[in-house]
């Protein structure tokens, strides 16, 4: 089509939908992130209550104790929509796929000390449940949060933990070498092993809690917190002893990622926490209740693969949260004593 | 009566290449061109094989690349390495 | 030791369900507490076959390469001013029913996926609810950016969010999504996944799609078939999720049946308004209400239910209603919103003598002699300076909340309506169908959120209609009314001079 445009102004009558305008005023044009988020969900005049669970409207703020006069300020810093998130993923998968191709191709893992490689195996490969776990838990933040801008965020999480599941299954089957048998006895101990049952306790006890924001600081704050940390820092770092490098190619990018999603969770947790003293009152207190939890899950963990560091490891982790939390003002200074 | 499955493909470069491969590889399927896309049925079953395919482009075309194609389908879906089928069952 | 290559099928199980596990330190009624109150027994989740096995990696990559592909189309629209590409003014009438209607639907969708995809407890199903979650969320979004670039110059779609919530016709689709979400989750798989995914789909999908292809609207082309190939995914899914209840457990059956019944209906009734813009809102039209219903529901319904007569399912019940309707649904609704269009966040206009004609030769037995008069004579009115709005407030459906205006089968003369009796009350229903969903759950439809009766209950703005109007978002003279008139045929006009010939606008 060939469109004169020197001849005749084809001028647009506004600048982008009205809800947006509202927001951030009639004459800015507004970012793709803007209108494919903000206002989306329906917030009134529901028709029918929800069969399983008529105490509350289908979609419904008060789902959790965490109160927000306006639940569209979980500014996403990486701003993901459908488009932008899956564009990320693609490229953040296709690192690792390189990872592991390069580690697959060369027989890399044959090199390293076989006393670790049976070691790592036994630290991530059980991780896999925990990020099963964790997909659902982002998916009921997703189905029961409230305002499209954390529950799309949430549900684009739960994308990424299944993801990084099937990642360290890929793993998994290479230390099996293309058998499930690596995998087989990783579920093994994650059922039955004493090292994991804290930990596995911890998780089917997070399956059971329905306050969405409770669960939003109990998984990806804290037990993320205790977890990623701890996996990518003093376990990744124990195998350098033992010619682990190339697993720790592999695992390379879960620091990565942990770093992007911390950006979101950060953001969330700061405006929760801005909000109102009763907020961070509510914050405060989840937060105490499931470190205390998070940390005695992992200890043994952190002494099966550390020994007699492993509880300095998971001390410092807990620390680092904790100092994390403070400088978000979700958590008061004086707690750290404790 | 032997119900017919279908799967619609869009008109683009691997598009045509896989009604290709469909229209070679199932003596009875037929194919039906409708505005930017092609609707290809076929009585009972129908298979997509991936060296057919991949033979046509001139690349490696892996059987789940199919969801960059399709448009819609009738029938219930098999996929496997190689090869992904449309059967009633 | 020969590394064994795993087989897709090995992988694809070693990669979702071997996830899983059944948990010991809480009881598996409490981690799924809503997996049994509806009666739906599933004896054996691992019988689930997962139709398509997408793993995260490949659905990354490949979605991802679908989302440069359409954004590069949107783009390209919002550079080369392709809103001057549709065929006229009043095609764009389609969009802004779809985003006032559909999109937001797009969103339940994607957020009552996340629920299947927590609260299912078969693992295999739970990743593909929580694909489709995610994918409906890129429907929901990809509409949103395609459509932004017509609503920098046409009226109707600046507020869609906040209309949806409130407009008496968008009561028509919310309160079919709401009904679907605050069921459980079987009835959801079968109203959402089977009965509209994979009986009704194609009626959404391909008049609307069709109808922008037809209209010169490529970028709602570009993202409808973009959006088919996670359909095709969906549809699957729903075939196989309903076949997989069936086989579970004979007592599985006549729940199954009876949702089937329910949303056939409900998403029939929910049609209409797709039909409507099939026969009345395209300037180019693509095929007739009647056609398409008889290509997608009569012929591919037909296979289906053959199919899944094995165990013990049938048509759905008030089918053979649908198709005796067929010759009237389309004009009785158009007449609804011609009556009521100033207070509707879109456009109508006269019938013109070309269109009548299209409708003649598509509805020989209905069109020239119950409909063809009626637009004469509002013609006439409109000519007299009369142009007929109807001022007082219909009755409305409580199930499907049309307005009360369809007629009994084979009396097209006298409207068809039924009463319940429920707590003292007395509820009024369009139709057999919509009375039969009402007296098995009163106490939800009871519920129903009803945006005539609010009005009278003063909860909508104000008791006159400019309240009610500024209350909905409606920017008077310009998003209602008729087309002729409107500040959108000024600007289409002013933009075709010199370009094209101006299509009439017959009315005024």
């Amino acid at each position: 089509m060939n469109i004169d445009l020197k001849a005749e102004a084809i001028t647009p009558r506004r600048h982008t939908f009205s809800h947006i305008a509202r927001r951030f005023g009639v004459d800015k044009p507004a970012s793709r992130y803007e209108e494919a988020t903000f206002d989306v969900q329906p917030m009134v005049n529901f028709h029918y209550r929800p069969t399983y669970s008529p105490q509350f409207e289908l979609y419904d703020a008060r789902r959790t104790r965490i109160v927000m006069n306006d639940w569209y300020v979980f500014r996403d810093p990486r701003q993901f929509y459908y488009a932008s998130y899956n564009i990320s993923r693609a490229a953040m998968q296709q690192s690792f796929d390189d990872a592991v191709n390069f580690v697959e191709k060369r027989d890399l893992i044959a090199s390293v000390d076989p006393a670790w490689r049976d070691l790592f195996a036994a630290w991530l490969l059980p991780l896999r449940h925990v990020e099963w776990a964790a997909n659902m838990n982002c998916q009921l933040i997703a189905d029961w949060g409230f305002g499209t801008q954390i529950t799309s965020a949430a549900a684009f999480c739960g994308a990424d933990r299944l993801g990084i599941a099937q990642v360290i299954s890929r793993i998994g089957l290479l230390l099996g070498q293309g058998t499930e048998s690596a995998l087989k006895d990783a579920k093994t101990q994650w059922l039955e092993a004493d090292v994991w049952q804290p930990l596995r306790r911890l998780v089917e006890d997070q399956l059971v809690v329905h306050d969405w924001f409770e669960l939003y600081v109990a998984q990806l704050i804290v037990l993320d917190g205790y977890i990623y940390p701890l996996a990518t820092g003093a376990f990744d770092r124990a195998g350098a002893a033992h010619n682990g490098a190339p697993l720790s190619m592999m695992t390379g990018f879960l620091g990565d990622w942990y770093a992007d999603n911390s950006r979101w969770t950060d953001a969330v947790i700061k405006a929760a926490a801005a909000e109102s003293d009763a907020n961070r009152i509510i914050l405060g207190e989840w937060f105490e209740r499931w470190s205390a939890r998070a940390e005695e899950a992992v200890r043994p963990i952190g002494a099966m693969v550390l020994g007699a560091e492993g509880d300095a490891a998971v001390d410092a982790a807990g620390a680092r949260l904790r100092e994390r939390m403070i400088a978000l003002n979700a958590l008061e200074a004086r707690e750290m004593a404790a | 009566m032997i119900k017919p499955v279908s799967i619609s493909i869009q008109n683009t470069q691997d598009g045509f290449a896989i009604v290709e491969a469909i229209l070679a590889d199932n003596p009875e399927a037929t194919s039906n061109p409708l505005p930017a896309m092609t609707k290809v049925d076929c009585p009972g079953r129908l298979v997509i094989r991936a060296d057919s395919v991949s033979e046509r482009l001139g690349r490696e075309w892996d059987p789940q690349e199919i969801h960059l194609s399709v448009i819609s389908l009738s029938g219930s879906v098999d996929e496997d390495d190689g090869s992904l089928i449309i059967f009633w069952r | 030791m020969t590394p064994r290559k795993m087989s897709l099928k090995q992988k694809y199980g070693a990669y979702t369900r071997g996830l899983d596990w059944k948990p010991t330190y809480q009881r598996e009624d409490d981690v799924f507490p809503f997996a049994k109150y509806e009666g739906i027994k599933i004896h054996d989740w691992d019988a689930w076959e997962d139709p398509f096995k997408l793993t995260m990696d490949a659905y990354w990559k490949f979605q991802a390469e679908k989302e440069r592909k359409l954004y590069a189309v949107i783009d390209s629209m919002a550079q080369n001013n392709g809103q001057l590409g549709i065929t006229d003014a009043r095609y764009l009438n389609a969009v802004k029913l779809f985003i006032q209607g559909v999109t937001p639907l797009e969103y339940q969708a994607h957020r009552h996926f996340a629920h299947l995809a927590r609260h299912l407890p078969g693992a295999g199903l739970r990743v593909a609810a929580q694909m489709q979650s995610i994918d409906e969320l890129r429907h929901c979004q990809t509409q949103i950016h395609t459509i932004s670039h017509y609503n920098k110059y046409f009226d109707g779609i600046h507020d869609f969010t906040h209309m949806h919530d409130r407009l008496w016709y968008l009561s028509v689709p919310k309160s079919f999504f709401d009904d679907a979400t605050s069921a459980g989750p079987f009835e959801f798989l079968t109203s959402i996944s089977f009965a509209f995914e994979y009986v009704l789909t194609n009626l959404l999908f391909v008049p609307f799609m069709s109808g922008a292809a037809y209209n010169g609207d490529m970028a709602t082309v570009t993202f409808g078939f973009s959006a088919q190939s996670d359909e095709s995914r969906h549809m699957t899914l729903g075939l196989e999720a309903v076949r997989f209840l069936l086989e579970q457990d004979e007592a599985n059956v006549p729940i199954v049946q009876g949702w089937i019944d329910k949303w056939f209906w409900r998403g029939y009734r929910l049609l209409s308004l797709v039909g409507m813009m099939m026969d009345y809102m395209l300037p180019k039209k693509v095929m007739s209400w009647g056609e398409a219903w008889e290509t997608y529901y009569e012929q591919a319904g037909g296979a289906l239910f053959a199919d899944l007569a094995r165990y013990g399912i049938r048509e759905p019940k008030y089918a053979d209603v649908a198709k005796a309707e067929k010759g009237h649904m389309t004009h009785q609704a158009w007449g609804i919103f011609y009556n009521y269009t100033h207070a509707a966040a879109m456009h109508t206009w006269d019938i013109d003598e070309a269109h009548m004609a299209w409708l003649r030769e598509k509805y020989p037995d209905t069109f020239a002699q119950h409909y063809e008069p009626r637009y004469r004579k509002w013609r006439e009115q409109a000519e007299e300076g009369k142009r007929f709005y109807n001022n007082g407030l219909p009755q409305l459906c409580q199930v499907c909340q049309i307005p009360m205006a369809f007629t009994e089968v084979g009396d097209p003369n006298t409207i068809s309506f039924r009463v319940s009796e429920h707590g003292g009350d007395r509820f009024h229903t369009c139709s057999d169908g919509c009375k039969d969903i009402f007296d098995h759950e009163p106490e939800k439809y009871a519920q129903a959120w009803l945006p005539v009766h609010q009005i009278f209950q003063g909860a909508c703005g104000g008791a006159t209609l400019p309240e009610v109007l500024d209350w909905y978002h409606i920017n008077q003279g310009a998003d209602n009314m008729d087309y002729a008139g409107s500040p959108e045929e000024e600007q289409w006009n002013r933009w075709m001079e010199g370009r094209r010939p101006v299509v009439p606008v017959a009315a005024e």
